[in-house]
């Protein structure tokens, strides 16, 4: 079984982030890391390995986007990938979710995987959504915020929350499957596996060498334009204060809890 | 004709969900706006006189397809797109919820069409829709307009209030929908499984809610000696619940419930956006997060920074002196 792992660079989580007004996208600027969510879904490929569940014979970590993301692919490695795939494109940029879900899909189809792994969101696009729209042009079932996966023998049962309640699912394979976050714990990389994970091979592929019609992406491919960015309501901002003295903490509490007549 | 096609997502019993009935609501205000029609989708078999209830919300035809399971996206992305593609619809739009975004995304790839989630408001603008979503953690609004149709709007939990339901009945019509080979493959063994104890949180003044800052499963028991102290209850975090920690009829947030208490207490919950649609309301939130950093201090009332351990113990034997003295 061959398993892809999608897997995003983006801003570090100590980074403020902003849009830039005159570009209206993400100001990718500063330091920059692995998507933490997609972390699991790596986590999740090397679970299904060593479990023995399914004969894993490779693991690909594959992304799209501009040449400094090879680094997540470095520490996709360094966490358990084989290999790595880098669709890299300058027509790629500023491309919507469903540009980048047609994109995405384009590339998995030259890899031919039995499963697809992803994380449930992305740190700084947080759309939720780029699992489906993949699936369906992969033409694969698909579930989304999975917290246990089970292979029974080409099928995987599959839970996760919904609306009601918890929901069990057989997906047949191959499948794209998103992650949720309690699904596991990553492991952290060796120093052996970060230090060898330059040497893992790595293909980078150009929207030409997987059939992605350049019409379709980037910013002119997009379905939906950002017209506006606006700052949110104004919100009286609340007071927040550090603990220092835990006494005079709780008395502080005590009397606010007071004054709003909730004691 | 620029109409728009929401979900209608129900129950195993049948009932309808409020977000769906709240963009129904919101559905039938963009229409009138617009010159166009709302109208809702429902699969599995629903009973007439419940799809032509959905009228009440102010959705003029119901297109039922009987045949289509309810709970999985991808049956579903089927039917959205063969009644989109039929009757001419520009719009798709999805209340909050777990469905609706995979739907939605489905949706996407099918008829190659923007999508917009998270949306807390749509207007019109030269007779046609923007959305509105928040980004970047809600540190910025932006405004989305769509390239061709349909365009798809998901929206965020509770961003569409349900209107009253008035006397309207909906023509309910039934719709025939031949599923993709690849919807067939993923089959619901069991739905909306509960899990852990039933406990009520709906009705309670005064929630402490514990997320994974708690530590573990047995550290709960700090949160409910303060709940007692404070003669409230315990709600919890989608985190902790997927844990195991807490059952799961205490969540609070996108799949699970939204409550308004007087107080909402949180304790090691970072707040995330999907843990926030559920509990914004509240009167007043007061949070206890080491982490300076944690979204909830942007929009708690009154923020502590500093360990949980070291302060919910003391603060009970406070409330409790308080209150005996
Ligand atoms: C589609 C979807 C639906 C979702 N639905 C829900 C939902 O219904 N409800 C929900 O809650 N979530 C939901 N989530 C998950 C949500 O995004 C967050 O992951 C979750 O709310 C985080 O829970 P948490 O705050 O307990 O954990 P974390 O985000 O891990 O936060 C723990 C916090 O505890 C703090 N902390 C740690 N130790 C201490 C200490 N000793 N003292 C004080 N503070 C401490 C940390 O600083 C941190 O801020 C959903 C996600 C998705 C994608
Ligand atoms: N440009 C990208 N390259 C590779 N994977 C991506 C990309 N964008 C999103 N993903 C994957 O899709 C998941 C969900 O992202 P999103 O829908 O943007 O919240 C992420 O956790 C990643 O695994």
């Amino acid at each position: 079984m061959k398993i892809c792992c999608l897997v995003k660079e983006v801003p570090d989580a100590a980074v403020q982030k902003r849009l830039d007004p005159q570009t209206k996208r993400l100001d990718r600027s500063g330091e920059k890391n692995l998507n933490p969510f997609d972390t699991h879904g790596i986590e999740a490929a090397m679970q299904i390995r060593e479990g023995g569940r399914a004969d894993v014979d490779e693991i690909v970590a594959v992304t799209m986007g501009p040449e400094s993301a090879v680094r997540a692919l470095h520490k996709a490695v360094a966490l358990g990938a084989d290999r790595s795939l880098h669709l890299s494109d300058a027509a790629l940029e500023g491309s919507d979710v469903c540009a980048t879900g047609y994109s995405l899909a384009k590339v998995l189809e030259s890899e031919q995987p039995d499963l697809v792994l992803l994380g449930q969101q992305s740190d700084d696009g947080e759309c939720y959504t780029i699992g489906a729209v993949v699936a369906d042009h992969l033409k694969m079932p698909s579930l989304t915020q999975v917290i246990k996966i089970e292979v029974e023998d080409g099928t995987l049962v599959c839970e996760r929350q919904a609306e009601y309640g918890y929901d069990t699912v057989e997906v047949d394979l191959p499948a794209v499957i998103s992650v949720g976050d309690a699904i596991n714990e990553p492991r952290y990389p060796s120093l052996k596996a970060i230090m060898g994970a330059k040497k893992k091979p790595l293909d980078t592929k150009a929207t030409g060498e997987v059939g992605i019609d350049s019409g379709e992406v980037g910013e002119a491919g997009s379905k939906t334009q950002v017209l506006e960015i606006n700052p949110p309501p104004e919100k009286e901002s609340g007071e927040v204060f550090e603990d220092e003295d835990t006494a005079e903490t709780v008395a502080k509490i005590v009397a606010w809890l007071d004054e709003r007549k909730l004691i | 004709m620029a109409g728009i096609l929401v979900y209608a997502l129900h129950d195993d019993e049948g009932d309808f969900n409020k977000n769906s009935l709240g963009a129904i609501s919101e559905a039938a205000r963009l229409a009138g706006e617009l010159g166009s029609e709302a109208a809702a989708l429902v699969v599995g078999e629903v009973a007439d006189d419940a799809a032509a209830a959905l009228g009440a919300y102010g959705a003029k035809r119901v297109f039922r397809a009987k045949s289509v399971p309810e709970g999985l996206a991808q049956p579903i992305v089927d039917a959205m797109a063969k009644v989109i593609a039929d009757q001419g619809f520009s719009y798709a739009l999805f209340g909050g919820g777990l469905l609706g975004f995979e739907i939605g995304a489905g949706l996407t790839a099918r008829m190659n069409a923007g999508v917009t989630m998270e949306v807390t408001a749509v207007k019109v603008a030269d007779g046609r829709l923007v959305a509105e979503r928040p980004v970047l953690q809600d540190s910025a609004i932006v405004d989305v307009g769509y390239v061709g149709e349909p365009g798809i709007i998901i929206g965020r939990l509770n961003a569409f209030d349900t209107d009253e339901p008035g006397a309207g009945r909906a023509e309910v019509v039934d719709v025939e929908v031949e599923l993709s080979e690849w919807s067939s493959r993923a089959r619901m063994r069991t739905r909306g499984e509960q899990r852990g104890a039933d406990v009520n949180i709906e009705d309670a003044d005064i929630l402490v809610g514990g997320g994974r800052g708690l530590g573990e499963k047995d550290n709960f028991k700090l949160a409910e000696e303060l709940a007692e102290a404070l003669g409230g209850a315990v709600a919890a975090t989608r985190a902790v619940v997927d844990a195991g920690w807490y059952p799961y009829a205490a969540q609070i947030g996108q799949t699970g419930k939204t409550v308004a208490p007087k107080l909402y207490l949180a304790a090691g919950i970072s707040g995330a956006i999907q843990h926030k649609v559920g509990m914004q309301s509240s009167e007043s939130i007061l949070a206890v997060n080491k982490d300076p950093n944690a979204p909830i201090f942007e929009f708690c009332d009154l923020g502590v920074v500093g360990d949980l351990h070291k302060i919910l113990p003391k603060l009970t034997e406070a409330v409790k002196a308080k209150k005996g003295g």
